[in-house]
């Protein structure tokens, strides 16, 4: 039992590695992660900086230190859309045969995608992380606000990458994934990713107020420009566990189908 | 002892679709079986039953000793699958794909590692092994395919058109390392479209048409039940049905190939000079003339009514060989 535990856990970890690796070799995989996020970060916080004069913005020391966590969920949700374009092309090309012809638990092949995505989420909450230092954000948590970001960040990696993997796997096509891209957009801009949901108009706000990625947002921002507290602490933990909840259920349906029909 | 036995498996899609009709068969332990057929004969929906990548509507099948339904992760175990079209990620390197396999098999880093390295010498890539699949030619592809199998040394090799799409060379290649993996004691299993494949590399050959195995034994005794050699003759100029009628009072007219007349010998070979004769006094130039002995194309055309390799033609009625039960 054991045995077979530390075995998946291995092929969770090669498969998580793989996952990085094929990130990095494909850059119409990377682009999305980092670079669309980055240029509309410098896009935003140099055009729209005078926000934060508005009544009701939150006290920060500049619009960058708001704007942080948006560009880090938004890089994690294209993070996990990429991971499902990633694991449909895998179904395309047949290289999901060669795992479920495997003696190893046939939901490793989700997992193990899903660690990737983990491990890219780590890596962008660093790159924006940095990127905020450099250009004179300031954590007021300090180092442990900072790793509890990037924690954060990972957890909703997985748990956006879970839908992902879902799509991908009910639906087999890298092109349908590929067709959740501007959802994304559409989700991340009635949140509070990218403005405070009470400043922005009504019926947006609303939708704003209660999109469990707004509560992901809050837990990822304010570390930054304030102080966590509980309430935000465990809203951001709970919109995590219930989005990863329902990929990963979604993900063990769609498998279950997938292996029961053949395709 | 049996490696692979399989009783009425039947494989649905919907309610329209039979893909597999009631398979049976019996591979020994040590045997190469080849299983021949057209595209969409239920070659594929077989072997994927078989590798526990797709449930059977019905029948039963054991692998190794094991219920492909109740014992899947046994059999996964016990067999290597090569499927169709080499399904390799083009961004891994040959080396990557090779210990991947290694571990999703559950070996030791240090072993598999080992095998890997010694597989890939194997199959000739240990030069190509940093490179990108992406990179490599069709051949090679197949070669890693080959070895990715092997890593945890399988009791039975499952090979899905192994050597489809290649090249003559490439193809050699891949019959001579399949033949010493059956030296050295596996079992294969292997689906291919290719008569001479089959021909060269089987043990004993089923043939697959719609579903259904029509026909299995040896090479040799599935040619030896079609009989008799037949004739090919390839006119110089026309007339191509009047020398229909004329060969066909020699025998039993088989259907044309590549424009040439066929006709299988009611008396064969001595036979070949009445029918040069008889041609020659209806005024029609013979450009060439050949006497085939029977191929597995043969065997196929008797069992199916059509060639599995070259034109599509409809075999008239009367040529055909009724069908009869696998062995």
């Amino acid at each position: 039992m054991i045995q077979r535990l530390l075995l998946n856990l291995r092929v969770v970890g090669s498969l998580g590695a793989r996952s990085v690796k094929q990130t990095f070799r494909r850059p119409q995989l990377m682009a999305p992660i980092i670079v669309f996020p980055t240029l509309l970060l410098a896009i935003q916080t140099s055009g729209a900086g005078s926000a934060i004069g508005l009544e009701g913005f939150p006290q920060v020391n500049g619009f960058l230190d708001f704007m942080l966590a948006g560009a880090m969920v938004q890089s994690t949700l294209l993070a996990g859309n990429s991971g499902g374009i990633a694991l449909a092309v895998d179904i395309e090309m047949g290289f999901t045969d060669r795992l479920l012809a495997a003696p190893i638990s046939r939901f490793a092949m989700v997992l193990g995608r899903l660690a990737g995505t983990a491990v890219l989420g780590a890596a962008t909450a660093c790159w924006f992380l940095a990127i905020g230092l450099i250009f004179g954000v300031q954590i007021e948590e300090g180092v442990p606000g900072a790793l509890l970001m990037i924690l954060f960040v990972s957890l909703s990696a997985i748990a956006f990458g879970a839908i992902g993997a879902a799509v991908a796997l009910r639906t087999g096509t890298a092109s349908v994934v590929q067709g959740l891209f501007p959802l994304v957009f559409v989700i991340l801009f009635l949140s509070s990713a990218f403005f405070p949901a009470d400043l922005i108009l009504e019926p947006a706000g609303s939708v704003a107020e209660y999109n469990p990625l707004s509560f992901v947002v809050d837990g990822i921002r304010d570390p930054t420009i304030s102080v966590l507290t509980a309430e935000v602490f465990w809203k951001a933990v709970g919109a995590i566990v219930l989005i990863l909840g329902i990929g990963i259920g979604f993900s063990a349906l769609a498998l279950r189908h997938r292996l029961r029909t053949g395709g | 002892m049996i490696a692979i036995e399989v009783r009425g498996l039947t494989r649905e899609f919907g309610d329209e679709v039979l893909a597999v009709a009631g398979v049976d068969l019996e591979v020994a332990e040590g045997e190469i079986y080849a299983f021949l057929g057209p595209n969409g004969a239920g070659k594929t929906t077989t072997v994927r039953m078989l590798t526990t990548l797709l449930r059977p509507s019905g029948g039963t099948a054991t692998v190794a000793g094991h219920d492909v339904v109740r014992d899947a992760a046994a059999v996964r175990r016990s067999i290597g699958v090569a499927l169709q079209e080499a399904a390799l990620d083009p961004l891994m390197t040959g080396r990557e794909l090779i210990r991947l396999q290694a571990t999703l098999h559950g070996l030791p880093r240090a072993e598999g590692r080992r095998r890997g390295e010694a597989l890939l010498d194997r199959v000739g890539l240990d030069r190509a092994a940093d490179r990108r699949v992406g990179t490599y030619s069709g051949g090679m592809r197949r070669r890693l395919d080959l070895a990715s199998a092997l890593v945890h040394q399988p009791r039975v090799l499952f090979l899905d058109e192994p050597t489809t799409g290649l090249d003559p060379v490439s193809r050699k290649a891949i019959w001579e390392e399949v033949e010493k993996l059956n030296d050295e004691g596996t079992t294969v299993f292997l689906t291919t479209q290719y008569l001479e494949e089959a021909d060269m590399l089987a043990d004993r050959v089923g043939i697959i048409d719609d579903g259904r195995i029509v026909a299995e034994g040896t090479p040799g005794s599935l040619k030896a039940e079609i009989g008799r050699p037949h004739l090919e003759v390839r006119l110089a100029e026309g007339e191509f049905d009047r020398a229909e009628e004329i060969v066909a009072r020699f025998g039993t007219p088989m259907p044309a190939r590549d424009g040439a007349v066929l006709v299988e010998l009611q008396g064969g070979a001595a036979d070949v000079a009445p029918v040069v004769r008889a041609l020659d006094e209806a005024g029609l130039a013979v450009e060439s003339l050949d006497l085939v002995q029977p191929t597995l194309d043969d065997v196929f055309v008797a069992k199916t009514g059509y060639h599995l390799e070259g034109d599509d033609q409809e075999v008239a009625p009367e040529a055909m060989v009724e069908a009869e039960q696998p062995a």
